[in-house]
């Protein structure tokens, strides 16, 4: 399938200043493929890739089920006060469910801060995710020793990813460094010249784009006037693919085909996955200022996980027994992090000043005795 | 915000309304938008979202795509298209989300803006706002909690200018707009809604590069900005129950610093407590404490105090109250130096 060569934006600073129709013209006429296999209705509509085994779509499909139940969790804790803002991932599970999937233990994972699936299955312990966004550094302590920290700062992450994989390159090692970025990412000066960079060092680069359409309120259209975001692999000499982020068959095949490309050593690859950001940008954010509910109701329809679990019903690979069941596993297995998470004893006020250097810089002592102070002051 | 809506529909209603520090913002630029045809609005999420915080709400609305755009995402970006706007004729009032996102946007600001002025002799100038939220105590992500307003500070050309309240908010930002030259407004986000304050939208400024005194006394001389005012006031209250007169100085623009008011003040005091929710060293409490010595030495009855952050990151929210000073950290400040005097 190939993707449309068109953008059509609609309110406002670009329609207004381009020519008479609403949009931009392109200047050069070209393909990118797109890739889906298992469409919203839940049929194949590609040849099923050898990988996609009845195990491996059953496995795909729990693991997507846990990414919600964690989700819908994290949410509630938010709101009762037990954590803090939270970026959901609700409609985006199977982006990072194939990433995390796709992933191998010496891959260097770089990641946004909406991968929430992708870090469970890289082995972060779910109270470890709920620490993380309850406030407490510990909760990046964890995970593979490579794999970077959750990424605020939009797209500084991709430069890291750049010099990740330059790294794995000088060394001889026949690994990947994976990298996500949200739509909005891919307007910042790090994400060209992390691209171009790969390009011109053919580095062993994986780029993952969520398009999940919004940059909290801005629509993707009012982002950039390319009618993709994959095409601007083009420019930087890599290849560059665009994925039904939904499938989550569609976005692990371009994951291996990307990591075939770079074990070949030709070089890095721009997935831009499509999917829809069915939350508000996180629990901070209300979505209904900016979005119609017309909108967000006919992206439920291509959610990935019902479609999924449309084909494993007809596959008689699933059934409603299965599903109550996992579903309870999934709901004990997180009310079970929920409570290690609430035991977690509060980091000491002087843990700030750990792990600021590796050695302690005698010239601090004073400022550890200015917070003994302060913290006999308040309590008494 | 209904304040602020119904003065919109009539901006030249010149009664007073309860405002808290965020609808002061909003109503300034309301205002300066509706009286000076060269005012923009540029940033992120600042058009049909009005703002995370709601800082630009209803701008969009009011006047329109091409005066209130939101930009893509990209910090750099936003502070370059600011520099290439200034120096055509217009005023842009540029917002960076979070004072934890400016990095991007130093390059422009420091490389071009701060130094556009005096590199073309006064050809080529930058009439530009950058507002940022900053400050913590809000329990936000990583990030979006720093106190960096000293790093900006540093470099000459910029003006960077704090409010601590409603009133000087709405004074202030339109003095920074109507200001020929970059100011960085850094609003204090933990005190956004905290205060309410009669504000009368008349569009008078309050003048930049001052100092102001919102307490007056003899004993001490308490120098604050931004959020840590609201706790430099309550320690000056307890003060003046103990029968120590307090007073109060809100710096309100950090550079170019009005360091008379200050001299003059702690030359009749003789004792001066710093009081800044930024990291200790390096920092804007350093450079008052340091022409307080090099002016008031010999009128000094103690040491220069200081109560900051630490030369820590600020930790994540869990602990963030432990970084922050509080009341009690500047009143026992406050009694250290009466007492070594």
């Amino acid at each position: 399938m190939k993707s449309i060569n068109t953008v059509h934006s609609t309110d406002s600073f670009n329609s207004d200043f381009s020519s008479s129709e609403a949009g931009h013209t392109p200047l050069i006429q070209f393909e990118l493929d797109y890739i889906q296999f298992i469409n919203e209705h839940g049929n194949w509509v590609n040849d099923q890739p050898s990988f996609a085994t009845e195990k491996w779509l059953v496995d795909a499909y729990k693991h997507m089920a846990m990414n919600r139940v964690f989700d819908q969790k994290a949410i509630a804790l938010q709101r009762t006060g037990q954590m803090g803002t939270y970026p959901s991932s609700l409609g985006q599970e199977a982006f990072g469910v194939a990433i995390g999937m796709a992933l191998e233990t010496d891959d260097v994972f770089v990641p946004y801060y909406r991968d929430h699936g992708a870090h469970i299955l890289r082995g972060h312990k779910i109270e470890d995710l709920f620490m993380y966004w309850g406030g407490d550094e510990r909760g990046s302590a964890t995970g593979p020793k490579q794999d970077f920290p959750v990424c605020v700062p939009i797209a500084t992450q991709i430069t890291h990813a750049a010099g990740a994989a330059a790294a794995l390159k000088i060394k001889g090692q026949e690994n990947i460094a994976l990298v996500t970025i949200g739509d909005g990412g891919t307007s910042k000066g790090d994400f060209f010249e992390a691209l171009n960079v790969a390009g011109a060092w053919q580095l062993p680069m994986v780029v993952l784009v969520n398009n999940n359409q919004y940059a909290i309120s801005v629509p993707r259209a009012m982002q950039c006037g390319a009618p993709t975001l994959a095409q601007k692999a083009i420019g930087a000499g890599i290849h560059g693919i665009q994925v039904d982020g939904n499938d989550v068959v569609a976005v692990y095949q371009a994951i291996l085909e990307a990591r075939h490309r770079a074990k070949q050593h030709k070089g890095a690859t721009l997935i831009e996955a499509m999917s829809y950001r069915l939350c508000d940008h996180t629990t901070a954010d209300d979505a209904s200022r900016y979005r119609d509910n017309d909108e967000v109701k006919q992206a439920w329809e291509k959610e990935p996980i019902k479609r999924l679990q449309t084909l494993l019903f007809n596959l008689n690979l699933w059934n409603p027994d299965k599903e109550q069941a996992w579903q309870n596993e999934c709901a004990d297995n997180v009310d079970q992090a929920v409570q290690r998470y609430l035991k977690v004893k509060q980091d000491t006020p002087e843990s700030m000043f750990d792990h600021l250097y590796q050695d302690w810089p005698e010239a601090m002592s004073e400022q550890l005795d200015l917070l003994s102070k302060k913290i006999e002051r308040m309590q008494d | 915000m209904s304040n602020v809506h119904n003065l919109q529909n009539d901006p030249e209603a010149d009664v007073a309304t309860e405002s808290v520090l965020l609808e002061a913002v909003n109503l300034a630029l309301h205002y300066e938008m509706q009286h000076d045809a060269s005012v923009v609005v540029l940033g992120e999420d600042v058009g049909t979202n009005g703002g995370v915080f709601r800082a630009t709400s209803g701008l969009k609305e009011a006047f329109g795509f091409k005066r209130v755009m939101d930009t893509p995402l990209a910090e750099a970006l936003i502070s370059g298209l600011a520099v290439g706007m200034a120096t055509q004729g217009l005023k842009p009032v540029a917002e960076i989300q979070f004072m934890g996102f400016i990095f991007p946007a130093f390059e422009h600001l420091f490389g071009h803006a701060a130094r556009m002025r005096n590199r073309t002799r006064g050809r080529m100038t930058c009439p530009m706002v950058l507002r940022a939220p900053y400050g913590g105590g809000i329990h936000a992500p990583e990030h979006h909690s720093e106190s960096t307003e000293a790093l900006i500070a540093h470099v000459p050309g910029v003006r960077v200018v704090i409010p601590s309240s409603a009133s000087r908010a709405y004074g202030l930002l339109l003095a920074a707009i109507r200001d020929p030259d970059p100011v960085v407004f850094l609003e204090p986000k933990r005190v956004y809604r905290s205060n309410k304050q009669l504000l009368v939208n008349n569009g008078e400024a309050l003048p930049l590069d001052k100092c102001f005194t919102l307490r007056q006394g003899k004993d001490i001389t308490l120098i604050s900005w931004g959020a840590s005012i609201t706790e430099t006031l309550e320690a000056a209250d307890q003060l003046e129950t103990k029968g120590i007169s307090v007073e109060v100085i809100d710096v309100a623009t950090i550079k170019p610093m009005d360091m008379k008011t200050i001299l003059m003040s702690v030359a009749r005091t003789g004792r001066c407590v710093i009081i800044h929710e930024a990291a200790r060293s390096f920092g804007v409490g350093a450079e008052i404490a340091a022409q307080v010595s090099e002016t008031c030495f010999l009128n000094l009855l103690a040491p220069v105090q200081r109560v900051t952050g630490f030369d820590t990151h600020m930790p994540y929210f869990k602990n963030e109250e432990y970084y922050l000073p509080n009341t009690l950290d500047i009143v026992a400040a406050a009694e250290k130096c009466l007492k070594d005097g």
